[in-house]
């Protein structure tokens, strides 16, 4: 019993000097059950594979599971800020979970690398993921060389079809290309019959599906039942195989925007991210399988410090305040940075970052996606 | 707009009005019987979809096994409920022995045809078999005890089942949906208007659904009891009608239409863990046209909802739910104002 005791309180002292001497603390929450497992899983694996060590210092991870739960995220992100004293929150996979967690990183004044598109001003708050202006963007460059000329709108009744009309829209009207059509649908949704009429009457050059997942296909079979022979485009939430799997030959010759992350093999060599996007697939791969476009976030962020610690070092020690200002600041002005998913750029006015080098258009050939040269 | 593409919507909503009849009637039937307002119908749509997608991959989908975990609780239950009121051994074993009869031969079946790819049908017919159950199982362990509680209390426990059964298809379908191969390929075009054999399929199968149910309902003994229980639940006791039994009997049926609709369903869109929902409350709505008592009425509701939702989508795809579940308003006014009810709830 007294050995017990003397054992367990020497563990608790080793721990404790562990912490001590641990010099950079990252919390990570990830949705590692629930709706958001999905996500999450393949971001944790890749951080096994998070360096042990940046510049010289120990980093420290310390994951905790969200269960999708936004309460869950809050509770996660106070015990970050006031038990671990992290100098870094990395999290959630989920937006409402990430947008949850966002008051209590910019309360304790600590850096939040979100790996969802949350919105708000914080300015402690940087997101991993592309923004939908930048999909838009690769969107619209290639419409143009295909010389489409109108378009129609055919997306999910939530936030997610809201924030790429709103995305879209400026950039259509800046080339000189006319939205004819906007109709909504909603997940659950059994038929879109009555939008595919409207559309197909309208006759645009091309429609864009926004939608997410295995839900996208469904749209776009009823675009073709009800004989649409132009182009389709899918967003980026469209990019897996779940498109090929339900869409079938509906959906061929589909174009969908994606991230560089998990196409790096088929990137054209003057793509700034081929390198490292190779890199993070080949390393993932051999571990655990083929990756998603989530694991490449947890790769990033890695990226992400791998460049910031060193800047920041310069003005404090991590563990204070001051380091994790320094931090913020590192991340605001260490300029240009490649990632596997695309070319980041933050700056103080833009915490979203990435520059228009990074949207892949992707061809739907045979039931799998080809990168449009 | 002109004739070919009113006719399109026309044929969309009918479609969709269908399935939504047959869940209408379930509801109604479930409603009539046992007074309990069954949100969860529509999950038993998700549920036949995906158990049929699953069986389509060759994989031995989960509700095999929610079903004997149903099963054995429900013995549980019985013997519990036995040894308290000392209930002979022999009848309790009897007892048990019929419960798990089915659910175990149902299980047994999908566990072994699961890998060996049977022909679409067969697969459609072990769902059914997987699927109606859960009726049955999920009346004896929610509502009997309850029986005699008011519709609200019943309601709520329906709110509680209903995001059990959501959270379980999560858990045995995973997020990602499904969609099933058609039953009849075939399509078969008249002017603009283009149909599929797979429509042709849920309209022959709604309309026997119904006959079938008329038939039942006018010609059986079981049927005409479960009318008895309908109108007066004291009485039909009286008369020797167990109302439990009816109302196991009106939930397996409910069960076994929902699974069927998603059958008919499952071809025409992607299913998803939670897609029952939403199906299921416009069934809701269409029955609540018929003042959850009225088949009839339930089934022109039903068709007026798919209607309102393909014009709907037409005109104001943005809005289409509002305009569908908007229209209970007046409907609701108009069935008050008709006949106010007095001390029944």
């Amino acid at each position: 019993m007294k050995l017990a005791r003397t054992l367990i309180a020497a563990a608790v002292t080793l721990a404790a000097a562990g912490a001590a001497l641990a010099d950079i603390n990252v919390g990570v929450s990830l949705s590692l059950t629930g709706p958001g497992s999905g996500l999450g899983l393949p971001m944790q694996n890749q951080f096994k594979l998070f360096p042990k060590e940046i510049a010289g210092e120990k980093v420290n991870l310390i994951i905790l599971d969200d269960a999708s739960d936004p309460g869950k995220g809050v509770s996660n992100a106070r015990r970050f800020v006031t038990e671990d004293k992290v100098d870094l929150i990395i999290g959630s996979c989920l937006t409402p979970v990430a947008g949850a967690m966002t008051p209590v990183a910019t309360e304790a004044k600590t850096v939040q690398l979100s790996a969802s598109p949350v919105g708000g001003d914080s300015p402690w708050l940087f997101r991993l993921p592309q923004g939908n202006d930048v999909m838009a963007h690769a969107m619209v460059e290639h419409m143009k060389k295909q010389n489409v000329k109108t378009i129609g709108f055919l997306g999910y009744t939530d936030a997610y079809g809201e924030l790429w009309l709103k995305a879209l829209t400026p950039l259509l009207e800046k080339n000189g290309m006319k939205l004819v059509a906007t109709e909504r649908f909603a997940r659950t949704d059994t038929s879109v019959t009555p939008q595919a009429l409207k559309l197909t009457s309208a006759n645009p050059d091309a429609i864009v599906v926004v939608a997410s997942g295995s839900g996208a296909a469904m749209p776009q079979m009823g675009l073709v039942e009800r004989g649409y022979k132009g182009k389709v485009y899918q967003t980026h939430a469209a990019a897996t195989g779940d498109l090929m799997r339900i869409g079938g030959k509906a959906v061929e010759g589909t174009f969908v925007t994606s991230g560089p992350a998990v196409v790096g093999q088929q990137l054209p060599d003057s793509h700034p991210s081929k390198k490292v996007a190779i890199d993070f697939y080949t390393n993932y791969e051999k571990q655990f399988g083929p990756p998603n476009q989530f694991a490449g976030h947890s790769y990033d962020a890695a990226i992400a410090l791998q460049k910031a610690v060193p800047i920041a070092k310069q003005k404090a020690k991590p563990g204070t305040p001051e380091f994790r200002a320094a931090l913020r600041d590192a991340f605001e002005t260490m300029g240009r940075t490649v990632f596997a998913h695309g070319v980041m750029n933050w700056t103080k006015d833009d915490h979203w970052g990435y520059t228009n080098e990074t949207g892949v258009m992707l061809k739907v050939v045979d039931g799998k996606f080809v990168v449009e040269k | 707009m002109d004739l070919s593409i009113a006719g399109i919507l026309a044929l969309d909503g009918l479609t969709s009005g269908a399935v939504y009849a047959l869940l209408a009637l379930a509801t109604v039937l479930v409603f009539a019987v046992t007074r309990v307002i069954f949100i969860p119908q529509g999950e038993f749509v998700a549920f036949g979809a995906l158990t049929l997608a699953l069986f389509q991959a060759g994989k031995v989908p989960g509700t095999v096994w929610f079903l004997l975990v149903l099963a054995v609780l429900a013995v549980l239950g019985d013997l519990w409920n036995g040894v308290r009121h000392h209930v002979p051994p022999r009848r309790l074993a009897i007892g048990a022995f019929r419960t798990l009869a089915w659910p175990v031969l149902a299980s047994a079946v999908a566990v072994w045809a699961a890998p060996r790819n049977f022909p679409l049908p067969v697969q459609a017919l072990l769902t059914l078999a997987l699927v109606a159950p859960f009726g049955s199982l999920i009346y004896r362990l929610a509502y009997e005890s309850l029986a005699d509680a008011s519709v609200l209390v019943l309601l709520i426990v329906s709110v509680g089942v209903h995001f059990a059964l959501v959270g379980f298809g999560l858990f045995f379908f995973g997020a990602e949906g499904f969609r099933n191969p058609s039953f009849w390929d075939q399509r078969f075009s008249a002017g603009a208007l283009s149909l599929s054999g797979q429509t042709l399929i849920i309209f022959a199968a709604s309309i026997a659904l119904i006959v079938a149910l008329w038939l039942f309902f006018g010609r059986t003994l079981t049927g005409k009891a479960l009318r008895a229980t309908a109108v007066n639940r004291a009485g039909a006791r009286l008369m020797g009608i167990s109302s439990s039994a009816a109302g196991r009997l009106a939930f397996t049926m409910a069960a076994f239409i929902g699974a069927l609709s998603g059958l008919l369903i499952g071809p025409t869109t992607t299913v998803f863990y939670d897609s029952g929902f939403l199906i299921g409350l416009k069934g809701f709505v269409a029955a609540v046209f018929g003042g959850l008592a009225s088949y009839p009425l339930a089934l022109v509701g039903a068709l007026g909802v798919g209607l309102l939702e393909s014009f709907g989508s037409f005109y104001a795809s943005a809005f289409k739910e509002v305009i569908v579940f908007s229209s209970i308003l007046p409907v609701l006014l108009w069935r008050s104002l008709r006949d106010p009810h007095g001390d029944e709830h």
